[in-house]
């Protein structure tokens, strides 16, 4: 399937603002609502979110397209990405320490907790089952993690600022935040009518 | 400790897994649009936590302990990938409805957590009896939230409409943002518990505030944290081990 500019565009434009990963998809929760105490490790997060699911799709789009289907085993895809991202993510933590000092320093610590987020395998899924090319589909990778920064540091911006609110006593901490995510959840619907048309 | 009751027992109400433990938050918000669908998932899972788990306690003794975690894994997705294909051939309301949710049960922490936290270490029946009463817990919390958020979004509750003619649903609850507010609710009511009880002296330290405890992800350096005993800080680098299978 090859794609145009427009349909990379609609690409990113959909997977970042309108279905958004956490907002709307509930994909990398756990992230998005423990790593956004402070807007710095926020976009620290985000950025190694970026690195690692824009790789990940694109190596996921590789294996799929090359082994998994001119083999007829497309059914062992939940197995075989899993795999491959787990591999992948120790992969790029080891190169980054050896090769990219700067790097690896900036993102590093999060790496390691990037590995069980759904949301890496949720977008080679994704891309599988909406039939994606290896170019959109790695588009599609790359909006969707710019999605996940976006969101993960307005929450953290939005934290910070509630760090001295009077919060009720049972509504402190978790249950606040969830208030939070929701409303941004509204804010974010509002993004829906941008593909219309 | 280890009967099969005692087990059910553990997994439906003392440790529940979504409503103590504040596990597999993902799917929980995401597919609990309806009462329905909230159950769908919930079995799903335990069928898949109740094999894997007694498929891995079976193999305790054979797997090595450095590769023990893709080990699992790469069991945990097979049953999955089986699951999958029965619900497609068999069930395909339910299989439209859960859409990519029923392959992302591979990175439920709970199927993982309970893996390592008691299948490998446990015999054959009590594991199989532990996934099953962990999953029940896990679909009964689904189930509610998901009619909880039907009633009030739809009106209904699995698909039959009881609510008076002039109710007028808010349909936000059906919608993503109902997901964190009926979440906020939750886990409002379990701080609520957790306060009172150790005001009357008991040891709450059982229920976790879900993932807020400064957890970053959902596997073994986060959520899953109480289940692997270690008191990994975030930001600090896992065991070399670990970290190859997240």
């Amino acid at each position: 399937m090859t794609s145009t500019i427009r349909d990379l565009l609609i690409i990113l434009i959909g997977s970042s603002l309108v279905s958004n990963v956490v907002l709307s998809q509930f994909l990398g929760l756990c992230p998005f609502l423990g790593v956004s105490r402070k807007v710095e490790t926020a976009a620290g997060m985000g950025a190694a979110v970026v690195f690692v699911i824009t790789l990940a799709s694109a190596v996921a789009g590789v294996i799929y397209r090359f082994v998994l289907v001119p083999l007829d085993i497309t059914y062992l895809q939940t197995i075989v990405f899993i795999l491959v991202i787990a591999a992948l993510v120790q992969f790029v933590e080891m190169v980054l320490k050896k090769y990219m000092q700067g790097l690896y320093v900036a993102l590093g610590v999060y790496l390691p907790l990037i590995t069980t987020n759904c949301a890496v395998l949720g977008v080679a899924l994704t891309n599988v089952q909406k039939n994606y090319g290896i170019l959109a589909g790695i588009v599609n990778g790359f909006a969707t993690a710019v999605g996940f920064l976006i969101s993960i540091v307005i929450l953290a911006g939005i934290r910070e600022k509630m760090e001295h609110n009077d919060v009720p006593q049972s509504f402190q901490g978790m249950p606040i935040v969830l208030v939070t995510a929701g409303l941004m959840a509204i804010a974010f619907c509002g993004f829906a009518g941008l593909l219309r048309g | 400790m280890n009967s099969a009751g005692e087990r059910l027992y553990n997994g439906i109400i003392k440790e529940n897994p979504t409503l103590v433990l504040m596990l597999g938050m993902c799917p929980t918000l995401a597919v609990t649009t309806s009462a329905i669908n909230g159950l769908g998932m919930g079995l799903t899972t335990m069928v898949v936590l109740a094999l894997s788990n007694a498929i891995i306690s079976l193999l305790r003794n054979i797997i090595p302990d450095k590769v023990r975690i893709p080990a699992f894994i790469v069991i945990i997705a097979s049953f999955v990938t089986v699951v999958q294909m029965i619900l497609q051939a068999y069930l395909p309301f339910l299989y439209d409805a859960l859409g990519i949710y029923i392959p992302l049960i591979v990175v439920n922490c709970i199927i993982l957590g309970r893996a390592e936290a008691y299948a490998s270490k446990n015999p054959v029946i009590a594991s199989l009896f532990d996934g099953i009463g962990m999953g029940l817990g896990f679909s009964a919390a689904l189930t509610v939230i998901g009619a909880v958020r039907e009633i009030l979004g739809a009106g209904e509750i699995f698909g039959i409409h009881f609510m008076p003619a002039s109710y007028v649903p808010f349909s936000i609850f059906i919608m993503a943002p109902g997901a964190f507010f009926v979440l906020a609710c939750l886990t409002a009511i379990q701080n609520k518990v957790k306060i009172n009880g150790e005001k009357k002296g008991k040891d709450m330290s059982r229920i976790q505030s879900g993932c807020n405890s400064d957890c970053a992800s959902c596997g073994e350096s986060g959520c899953g944290r109480r289940f692997y005993g270690a008191g990994k800080e975030d930001g600090q680098e896992p065991k070399k081990q670990e970290g190859e299978v997240k």
